[in-house]
């Protein structure tokens, strides 16, 4: 019961919201390099996850990718992302932005491009050729039918992708990048457990938001009818 | 990385292959311990579940937040009550097998056909040997999967153990990336995963053992 009061007291120290050290900058920086992650991630799986899905080619490797993700060991990605930074942008950035950057992508492309491919697949075909005698261009048909019926998985492969990536982003601090990792790291490192166990709350807690935010965007942004669709099935 | 360094100096590999051999005895044991109890405890929840389908939703709402947590996190929340110790590890990786395991485990002994089950209980087979010698023979194929999934997970996860002194593989991933030295790290890494994909098959080897019959679909 004593660290909850170390923890609390921990919060509670104004020098803690200042400096470059400050709650706040960990968390924007935390923030910004797991969004710009997870922005490249789906501007590079999901199309390719829509095309694959709506033309059916390479069924076997969409799926399997999100396995093969799974594979690559979180800390094996940051540290291999230390000699590829070093040598693409040069040794000074080889360490910090950077690395964890690079890192992060490879994971969010994987449940992206797995969800797209899937839910597009998942589409029922008589409404797809439903379509097609309609008239509908195959762009058509991936734009008006087959991408609002995928919404809702595609959406949630998005969610996977950037709770893995928050996650993900804690292990940053190992190469000199900053964000809500620095604490533990830290912390670890002099011992300081108040300063490792705030540091953890305030992952956990940024991952389990950034989980439920997306939850309810998902919910928003999904059509009414698919939502009552999903429900009868 | 250090100017003029090369990227990887195979001599040094060359002469660490003792050390490789302990880390991987590491490793694999972290692995086959969560992997174990996770299945032990993941399955009893999965009875429960099975019995008293309204625990589903706690169930699947705890052991859903314990995934979201990050490891590291976890990991450091437990610190301070268990120490830089195995226990810590084994607590953290345990925890996010459950997920995985019990959604295929239930998933698994739901995909019976009702009929075969009838079948079982019209030939008076009672309720343990229905489960035992009807469901969980027919549900294998999900469970191994799961396993699989559990498997992959976990020895990636063993990896971040390192950082509370344990760590397997990781142990070389984080030596490497404290001291700059790129060969290091890369060994440490492409040995979990080459571990990963090793396991994956050997798994996928087992389930064509266990269930022969599926072979011919």
């Amino acid at each position: 019961m004593k660290l909850l009061g170390d923890v609390a007291r921990w919060f509670a120290e104004p020098a803690h919201y200042q400096g470059p050290d400050a709650v706040q900058t960990r968390i924007l920086e935390h923030l910004e390099v797991s969004g710009l992650a997870v922005l490249v991630g789906v501007l590079v799986a999901l199309p390719i996850g829509l095309y694959l899905g709506h033309t059916g080619r390479l069924g076997f490797i969409a799926v399997n990718i999100a396995n093969i993700g799974r594979a690559i060991p979180s800390l094996a990605a940051i540290a291999l992302a230390i000699p590829i930074a070093g040598t693409l942008l040069g040794v000074q950035n080889g360490l910090g932005f950077w690395p964890t950057f690079l890192a992060l992508i490879p994971l969010a492309l994987p449940p992206v491009l797995t969800n797209a491919y899937v839910a597009v697949r998942a589409v029922d075909r008589d409404v797809i050729e439903a379509g097609r005698g309609m008239g509908f261009s195959e762009a058509g048909i991936l734009r008006e039918i087959e991408l609002p019926l995928a919404l809702p998985l595609i959406l949630a492969g998005i969610r996977t992708a950037a709770v893995n990536v928050v996650a993900t982003a804690t292990l940053g601090a190992l190469v000199a990048f900053g964000g809500l990792g620095r604490y533990i790291v830290d912390g670890l490192g002099l011992q300081e457990y108040d300063r490792l166990f705030a540091g953890a709350l305030l992952v956990a807690l940024l991952a389990i938001a950034v989980e439920v935010a997306l939850g309810t965007f998902e919910r928003a942004a999904v059509s009414p009818g698919i939502r009552v669709q999903q429900g009868a099935l | 990385m250090t100017e003029g360094e090369p990227l990887i100096r195979w001599d040094w590999i060359a002469s660490h292959l003792d050390e490789f051999a302990l880390r991987l005895a590491e490793h694999v044991e972290l692995t086959v311990i969560a992997v174990g109890v996770g299945f032990v405890i993941a399955f009893a929840l999965s009875l429960v579940i099975l019995r008293v389908p309204r625990a589903e939703g706690p169930i699947t709402a705890v052991t859903g937040t314990m995934y979201t947590i990050p490891s590291l996190a976890l990991f450091a929340l437990l610190i301070p009550y268990t120490g830089l110790t195995i226990l810590t590890a084994e607590i953290g990786l345990v925890s996010y097998t459950l997920l995985i395991l019990i959604r295929n485990i239930v998933r698994g002994i739901r995909g019976v056909p009702p009929d075969v089950r009838e079948a079982a209980v019209g030939m008076g087979y009672a309720p343990r040997e229905v489960l035992l010698r009807i469901e969980l023979p027919l549900a294998l194929a999900v469970i191994i999967a799961g396993v699989r999934v559990a498997t992959i997970s976990t020895i990636g996860l063993v990896t971040v153990t390192s950082l509370i002194g344990q760590g397997g593989f990781g142990f070389l991933i984080l030596i490497g990336i404290q001291r700059f030295f790129t060969t290091e790290l890369i060994a440490g890494a492409v040995l979990s995963v080459a571990l990963a994909i090793v396991a994956d098959a050997l798994l996928v080897l087992l389930q064509r053992r266990l269930t022969p019959w599926a072979r011919a679909e």
